[in-house]
């Protein structure tokens, strides 16, 4: 089998002496797609951010494409799209080439310009993402789900192995959550790339995920999607610590 | 009418200067607009003045003499790593940063001017701007200036770019922000030290804002926003300059007053070509 591209090692992480994470151990098969979900407060953002970089473990390892995390450098293979991605400064007269040229930024390096290779790279990126159109409007002008994709093909644009989507449907209508989400399965069957989405939408995720991992504090629950929808109430209420009402789609 | 300009040599060299600043004041203004940050600007004047007041007390009383524009640069400089500095301190509230400056700026200043014995002409000059007071030496060091801050911007342009508009990817993906954003605010305290000789210390991010928020509204992408800035800044400095001149007004007020109407001209075009449309979905 092939190794995974992000594992968790007994992970602990605490805030203000509140535990956070507690020994999470988990790994992310190549490419699947998988869907994060948990409730609030959870410790989802906090476990991208450890997985990121931008906090440190209190114990426990990460590793990442087999590197241990410390060492890696390669951090244009990992593509991250924010939630924030939702309320950035609307205000700011970037056009849709600009913001996915951005995403060249780091792996072009100092001192150096895009060439017309990355050019054409840029160009095909917007199309796979079905922007072609509105390459060179402002992204302001541009609606919730549109800023999205082009927000995906800022990662994209960089060949990662890995994309991580933090709650990237916030704000965006069904029909539209709909395109989304076929937009991530061309990507992660027709490009191969291993997909990491942060969601409380669970319903939306148990359709179109191959894993599920269910967090809170701890890992609760980390398997395939059917074995999820098998869960009773009563497992997710363990689960989620209260009782909780599943989020269904009935359309 | 711009006969004057080219027949004595110190309008000249106001002219050229001005044609100068009218080109990297407006440039670094386009990334200081978008990362909100225009108070930067005013803050950073005022410490320039510190530095400009205390070059002219040096040399009232021990006549040691230090150009005023390397003072002013001086003390700009460390003031724009101080804002830094503490804006790494309140974390929660870095704007807090800007008037602490700007008013330790203003204190300085006056002390500085008091031990010199008081007003004279000269700091009237720094405050608003003189088409008179640009020598051949101030000159060539603003020319310097100007090729080192567009040969930096065009070396780091992505970067610059990549960070003002998304801080946190920009972190993620590996670029070091914290450096960047020490070289972008040093830039911005020499672009205003430089600036100061013709539009004044009080209206000095006047040209470095206006243009900015006039392109804002017409151009489509970030790179036209910054040209089109420039456009605006230079018709502003030219207009303004050969005005003041004729007019014998400080052109730093008659480049703001152009400035101004640019930015007026600007929201009323819009306004005219402007559709309502509604936004397809993709």
């Amino acid at each position: 089998m092939e190794s995974p591209v992000v594992r968790f090692k007994d992970v602990s992480y605490a805030y203000e002496q509140k535990n956070v994470l507690t020994k999470i151990n988990f790994s992310i098969p190549k490419g699947s797609f998988m869907g994060l979900i948990g409730p609030n407060g959870g410790g989802k953002t906090t476990l991208i951010k450890l997985l990121l970089g931008l906090i440190n473990p209190d114990e426990g390892s990460i590793d990442l494409l087999d590197q241990p995390r410390d060492k890696f450098k390669e951090w244009n293979k990992i593509g991250f799209v924010s939630q924030k991605a939702n309320s950035f400064n609307k205000g700011f007269p970037a056009t849709v080439f600009e913001v996915v040229s951005m995403g060249l930024t780091a792996k072009v390096g100092y001192l150096k310009f895009l060439t017309k290779a990355h050019k054409e790279k840029i160009l095909s990126t917007i199309d796979q993402v079905g922007m072609l159109d509105y390459a060179y409007q402002n992204i302001g002008n541009l609606s919730g789900g549109q800023q999205q994709r082009v927000f995906i093909a800022r990662s994209l644009v960089n060949n990662p192995e890995l994309l991580i989507l933090d709650e990237p449907t916030v704000g965006v209508d069904y029909e539209n959550v709909q395109r989304f989400y076929e937009l991530l399965n061309r990507l992660n069957t027709d490009y191969g790339i291993t997909l990491l989405l942060v969601t409380h939408d669970t319903g939306t995720m148990t359709e179109h995920a191959t894993d599920i991992a269910c967090i809170n504090t701890r890992l609760h629950f980390h398997g395939k999607p059917e074995e999820y929808n098998n869960l009773t109430d009563r497992d997710l209420s363990k689960l989620y610590g209260h009782p909780v009402n599943l989020v269904t789609h009935d359309h | 009418m711009l006969a004057d300009f080219f027949e004595y040599e110190f309008l000249r060299h106001t002219f050229l200067t001005g044609l100068l600043i009218g080109v990297i004041a407006p440039l670094l203004g386009t990334f200081i607009v978008v990362r909100r940050l225009s108070l930067l600007a005013d803050a950073l004047s005022h410490v320039t003045l510190a530095g400009i007041a205390f070059g002219l007390f040096l040399d009232k009383k021990f006549a040691v003499g230090i150009t005023p524009l390397y003072g002013g640069m001086a003390f700009s400089v460390v003031g724009s790593i101080l804002i830094e500095k503490l804006r790494g301190v309140y974390q929660a509230y870095q704007e807090i940063a800007i008037p602490i400056i700007l008013s330790g700026g203003v204190g300085l200043s006056l002390i500085f001017i008091s031990l010199a014995d008081g007003f004279n002409t000269e700091l009237f000059n720094y405050l608003f701007g003189s088409v008179s007071a640009v020598s051949k030496q101030d000159f060539l060091s603003i020319a310097g200036i100007a090729i080192f801050i567009v040969l930096i911007i065009t070396l780091f342009y992505k970067e610059l770019v990549t960070l003002s508009f998304d801080e946190e990817h920009a972190t993620v993906s590996g670029i070091h922000a914290k450096r960047i954003h020490l070289l972008f605010i040093v830039l911005t305290a020499l672009v205003i030290a430089a600036s100061i000789r013709i539009v004044g210390v009080l209206l000095v991010s006047a040209l470095m804002t206006l243009p900015v928020a006039a392109s804002m509204r017409l151009a489509r992408g970030f790179k036209q926003m910054m040209f089109l800035s420039i456009v605006f800044g230079e018709l502003a400095v030219i207009i303004g300059l050969i005005s003041g001149y004729y007019l014998s007004i400080p052109p730093g007020g008659t480049i703001v007053m152009v400035s101004i109407a640019i930015l007026l001209l600007s929201i009323v075009l819009k306004r005219l070509t402007w559709k309502p449309r509604k936004v397809r979905e993709a």
